[in-house]
């Protein structure tokens, strides 16, 4: 895997703490400031095609500046990775609208941006997530947020509740991969038990994963959602968290699991009650 | 970020729409002057940024210069849903045959550029869309090769059957799809565009809200900004990078991550408080971000206790530590803070803060109830 802005200080930190975990970081990308080592002897390179061809990566995370993230998640996807997460936050939509047809014609996959990573307990993780946190287990995980998904996997590992995989879409209305996308992913992942979805305001795929479950969804799915109490028509920080024209609501959206029999817990801690009696 | 109409009649002409004439003026006695030069019937249109003020008695036709001053002075000062009129709009009126809605926006289910046109304009298209979504066409585009003309050709013969009104709708939707691409907007609406007797076509509105992430490549379009109904907090709050609502409980609350930070609000809620904001301290936070949220929230007096609550990751747990110590120090805080600090470098974070005066907590829920127990 090679890290994108390898050099800047969250690059560089994370960089380490994924090196830390077992990740194998063969390499990072700074334009300019190639030819170098990083504290821990990661080489540095100009460019994606370099630093590809010189390690045969095929995973890239990112942690450029917002301006030039799209560029870095166009880079890496025609340097040959599959695989390509985006940390960074603050993309325009207008950039992600025109990422996501060139990444396709090239079979990347993106997770993000504004996304805290993926995990698979034990075995790797690409992004920013305290891995002590997690445990090897049957839950797999998909939020469209960061630090409440740690909370979440905080509490189902303190109750022996491992995790197969998690997967942090990210916090933008328009993602590489969306709830839906990972729901399948986890529908045909053999480690994968069952699901905790972590769904929050604005948009409608909550919506439209649970009418994926009415259709007939292999896994258990217990779920989260976050906003109840915000205010219609105010961004609740992340750019896609919005309640419009009455649309995109808490409310709406627990209303929708619960037609289809899907528990949604009130608080981040039962969802491990949850979770317990699916499995 | 959202701007006024005659802001968005401006970037929309210059895109080669089709926008009747028009003066800002704050001062109703300008009315006139206006009025003359645009020439008679003009349309007074309060600028503030809500929708609804045609309803709320913010919009008003003139038809002679002396009868503009007297729209103008009627409107200016007005209230319209809690806020003030200062400036005004005088354009020239058309006179309206038909009146048609075109939209775009982002789909988040495409994951494309999204046009809508309906032929019931000038009202609420939301209620358009739930009533009679048959009334509706909605094509998604391809941004690399933009909006094609077969798609424009289909959208405008949905709003009319008459050719030449029909092409001239057509470079109306083409202006509007390159109006929103081109400013980086989430949102361009022209509502309602119209017909006027003699078959020419007009964008009589104009709306256009900005992507926040997207400013940085349009200062022109930034500098349109007008937080005069903005709460000041809100303004400060952008300034030092943080996302920050406003609400009217008597917990403050610091948060890393807009989903932890929506939760925590909920839990307050859930165990019988009321949150007094909404406030993530973003990812790669800085002691001096924590300084700034700190200054935001202790501006609003209703604030009782404030609750930090911080899961680690790209945060690190010390520079909070550090900001809150900073905080103490130079905001002389007399309120009960409650601390809950897990995750990336937790422990030093501990050691920062283990001479100071603070509740902590044990995990989330144990710091919402000890929050809302301090607040009273």
């Amino acid at each position: 895997m090679i890290v994108q802005g390898i050099t800047g200080r969250d690059g560089g930190f994370h960089a380490s703490q994924m090196l830390a975990y077992g990740t194998k970081v063969v390499g990072g990308v700074t334009p300019g400031k190639g030819g170098r080592k990083t504290e821990d002897g990661i080489p540095v390179f100009d460019s994606m095609a370099e630093a590809v061809a010189g390690t045969g990566a095929n995973t890239s995370v990112i942690y450029v500046p917002a301006a030039f993230a799209a560029d870095a998640i166009c880079e890496a996807s025609d340097a040959g990775c599959r695989l390509v997460v985006c940390i960074s936050e603050g993309l325009p939509v207008r950039d992600m609208v025109k990422v996501l047809p060139f990444i396709k014609e090239r079979g990347t996959r993106l997770i993000g941006p504004n996304s805290p990573g993926i995990i698979s307990p034990g075995r790797s993780k690409v992004g920013i997530m305290p891995g002590n946190i997690h445990a090897e287990g049957s839950i797999g995980v998909v939020s469209r947020s960061g630090t409440l998904t740690y909370e979440i996997v905080y509490h189902l590992t303190r109750a022996g509740l491992g995790q197969s995989s998690c997967i942090g879409i990210g916090g933008d209305p328009i993602v590489g991969t969306n709830l839906l996308d990972t729901m399948e992913l986890f529908a045909a992942d053999d480690e994968t038990e069952a699901v905790v979805l972590i769904g929050e305001i604005g948009g409608s795929d909550e919506e439209m994963a649970a009418e994926m479950i009415r259709g007939g969804y292999p896994k258990k799915v217990g779920v989260f959602i976050a906003g109840h109490s915000a205010p219609p028509g105010k961004r609740m920080g992340h750019a896609g968290a919005i309640v419009s024209g009455g649309t995109g609501t808490a409310a709406e959206k627990v209303a929708a699991f619960a037609a289809v029999g899907v528990e949604v817990a009130d608080t981040p801690a039962q969802i491990v009650d949850i979770m317990k009696r699916l499995i | 970020m959202k701007i006024h109409e005659a802001d968005a009649r401006g970037i929309f002409a210059s895109y080669g729409l089709p926008v009747p004439p028009s003066r800002m003026i704050t001062k109703a006695e300008d009315a006139g002057a206006a009025a003359e030069e645009l020439g008679c019937p003009v349309v007074v249109k309060a600028q503030v940024l809500v929708g609804g003020r045609g309803k709320a008695g913010g919009v008003k036709l003139a038809s002679t210069p002396a009868e503009a001053v007297e729209k103008a002075g009627a409107i200016l000062g007005l209230d319209i849903k809690g806020l003030t009129v200062e400036k005004v709009l005088v354009a020239k009126a058309v006179d309206i045959e038909k009146e048609f809605y075109a939209g775009m926006i982002f789909d988040r289910g495409s994951r494309r550029p999204m046009m809508m046109v309906s032929p019931a304009g000038g009202v609420d298209i939301e209620e358009v869309a739930r009533k009679t979504p048959e009334k509706i066409l909605k094509l998604t585009v391809n941004p690399e090769g933009g909006l094609m003309p077969f798609q424009v050709r289909r959208l405008s013969s949905f709003l009319s059957g008459d050719k030449a009104v029909a092409r001239q709708i057509g470079r109306a939707l083409s202006g509007l799809y390159d109006a929103f691409m081109g400013s980086d907007a989430s949102l361009a609406e022209i509502n309602p565009l119209v017909v006027d007797p003699d078959g020419k076509v007009w964008a009589i509105d104009a709306k256009i809200n900005l992507d926040d992430n997207g400013l940085f490549r349009h200062p022109d379009i930034a500098a349109m900004r007008d937080d005069s109904d903005t709460d000041p907090g809100e303004v400060e709050a952008r300034g030092a990078d943080l996302s920050f609502v406003k609400l009217d409980g008597r917990i403050g609350c610091i948060v890393n991550g807009a989903g932890l930070a929506m939760a925590t609000m909920d839990m307050i809620k859930h165990f019988g408080g009321e949150p007094a904001n909404f406030l993530d301290i973003g990812g790669s936070s800085s002691p001096e971000k924590v300084l700034a949220a700190m200054r935001i929230i202790l501006r609003d007096s209703n604030v009782k206790a404030i609750l930090i609550n911080i899961f680690g990751g790209i945060t690190r747990c010390d520079d909070v530590a550090t900001g809150l110590i900073e905080a103490k120090e130079k905001l002389g805080l007399d309120i009960p803070l409650v601390v809950r600090l897990t995750g990336t470098n937790e422990g030093p974070a501990r050691e920062i803060l283990k001479k100071t005066e603070m509740i902590a907590a044990d995990g989330m829920e144990d710091a919402v109830k000890k929050a809302i127990a301090a607040a009273g």
